[in-house]
């Protein structure tokens, strides 16, 4: 916050158009995917720099990182940013849901004042909250028209200098836009590591040794081979994704574990080989289904699409779990 | 997008020429640029790349465009089999 504007509406905050140090540590946050379910800010009239009754408008969603790179894009210019309730959620998501729609937009147009602000009758939104605004309705119910602007907000700057042109709107999926997406990935997957690791330690009660010692060897084979799984299928199935050979991601997935899956072998000599085959095939599991969750946060599959993956695979995961259990307890027995 | 695609022939997306009057907005809105406007009309160019996401169907305004919108993602995948009664939610 920078002070306020007056407008013949009521004073509309500032906001600053470059990050603080609060600012950056609360995005890190989210982008971790702690408390992503409460990172707002106050839907509304927000202002940056110093605008006058003629700037551009441009909307966006209450999820507070989307807000941040909206206004950072914004700096060194002078436009409104008209914030609607999205319930915290990100434009994409929002417009999905039905919460970023038409309705949503006029009631913060219409609570804002924004035909007393502004001179103009023209909204900026971003290109997708398209599958949840209908541009039409928008004008319908404020009189104002709903302009599409760029998919990104780095391309915002160039949107209001030049118009659109087809680069800002096509979504593009670069190694950075994936990079960004593994901590969440990472995040997300530690709660089913730790499912898997207790049900490790029960397992790993079986064997012909009772010993502590030789209990927490089996526990620590099925503990590496989880984590590889997770790391193959969080952190190299994203980042290598134009390069994999096959367009199934739970296949991909496998498959890109059986490097992993084979490295067992060496680091744990010991242990009778059915077990090492059980634990190589949970890595490859483990990889795929971590794979297949990753269509969550592509921007480019169909549900068709991924429930006809995903009717395929799910049968075999839950053979291929089965069968990497049976191994681990009986190659433990010999 | 031309590097990334996901199975074949499964999109939903219909389109019917006869009812298109060319405003050109399925184009604007699409982020696969599925559509191109050739002779005052809409073409799919790309049927492959089309994610469901229902913008274009929404916006036409004489509902050349049909499409069953959803979310391309396991976890709401999973949620739509199950029972009915809680709404899929995902991200
Ligand atoms: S549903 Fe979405 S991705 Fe498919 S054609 Fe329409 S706008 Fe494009
Ligand atoms: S939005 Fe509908 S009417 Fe407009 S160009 Fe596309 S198909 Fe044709």
């Amino acid at each position: 916050m920078d002070g306020f504007i007056t407008t013949p509406s009521g004073r509309v905050p500032r906001v600053k158009a470059h990050p603080t140090l609060w600012d950056r540590l609360g995005d890190c946050r989210a982008r971790l995917g702690l408390d992503r379910n409460n990172y707002t800010v106050n839907p509304g009239l927000y202002a940056v720099g110093d605008p006058s009754p003629d700037a551009p408008v441009v909307v966006t969603a209450n999820y507070k990182l989307t807000f941040d790179t909206v206004r950072f894009a914004l700096r060194g210019r002078n436009a409104w940013i008209l914030v609607t309730d999205t319930r915290g959620i990100n434009v994409w998501c929002a417009g999905g849901k039905g919460s970023f729609s038409a309705e949503a937009v006029a009631l913060q147009v219409r609570k804002a004042g924004l035909d007393r602000v502004v001179s103009h009758r023209r909204l900026i939104l971003p290109q997708l909250s398209a599958n949840g605004v209908r541009l039409r309705d928008v004008r319908k119910a404020t009189g104002f028209e709903a302009v599409l602007g760029p998919i990104r907000a780095e391309d915002l700057s160039r949107f209001l200098d030049q118009g659109p042109d087809d680069a800002m709107r096509e979504v593009t999926f670069t190694f950075m836009e994936r990079l960004a997406v593994v901590p969440v990935e990472l995040v997300l997957g530690w709660k089913m590591v730790l499912a898997v690791l207790a049900a490790a330690a029960v397992l790993s009660l079986i064997g012909t040794e009772l010993a502590l010692g030789a209990v927490f060897q089996r526990w620590i084979l099925a503990a590496t081979a989880t984590l590889f799984g997770l790391l193959s299928g969080a952190i190299a199935f994203p980042l290598l994704l134009p390069r994999l050979p096959t367009r199934l991601f739970s296949l991909a997935g496998a498959g890109l574990a059986a490097i992993p899956a084979l490295a067992l072998p060496l680091l744990f000599p010991s242990p009778a080989w059915p077990a090492l085959v059980g634990v190589g095939l949970w890595t490859m599991t483990v990889s795929a289904w971590t794979a297949l969750n990753f269509t969550g946060s592509t921007p480019y599959t169909s549900p068709s699409g991924v429930e006809k993956e995903m009717r395929a695979a799910i049968p075999t995961l839950a053979g291929s779990t089965v069968l990497s259990v049976i191994c681990f307890i009986w190659g433990n027995l010999q | 997008m031309k590097r990334f695609h996901h199975l074949q022939n499964v999109a939903t997306l219909a389109y019917d020429r006869d009812k298109c009057v060319g405003c050109g907005l399925c184009i604007a809105v699409c982020p696969h640029r599925v559509f191109v406007l050739k002779k005052d009309k809409a073409e799919i160019q790309d049927r492959e790349a089309c994610m469901e996401c229902g913008a274009c169907a929404l916006n036409c305004p004489t509902e050349a465009v049909a499409v069953t919108p959803g979310v391309g993602c396991a976890s709401y995948i999973i949620q739509t089999w199950l029972p009915k009664g809680t709404t899929p939610q995902c991200c």
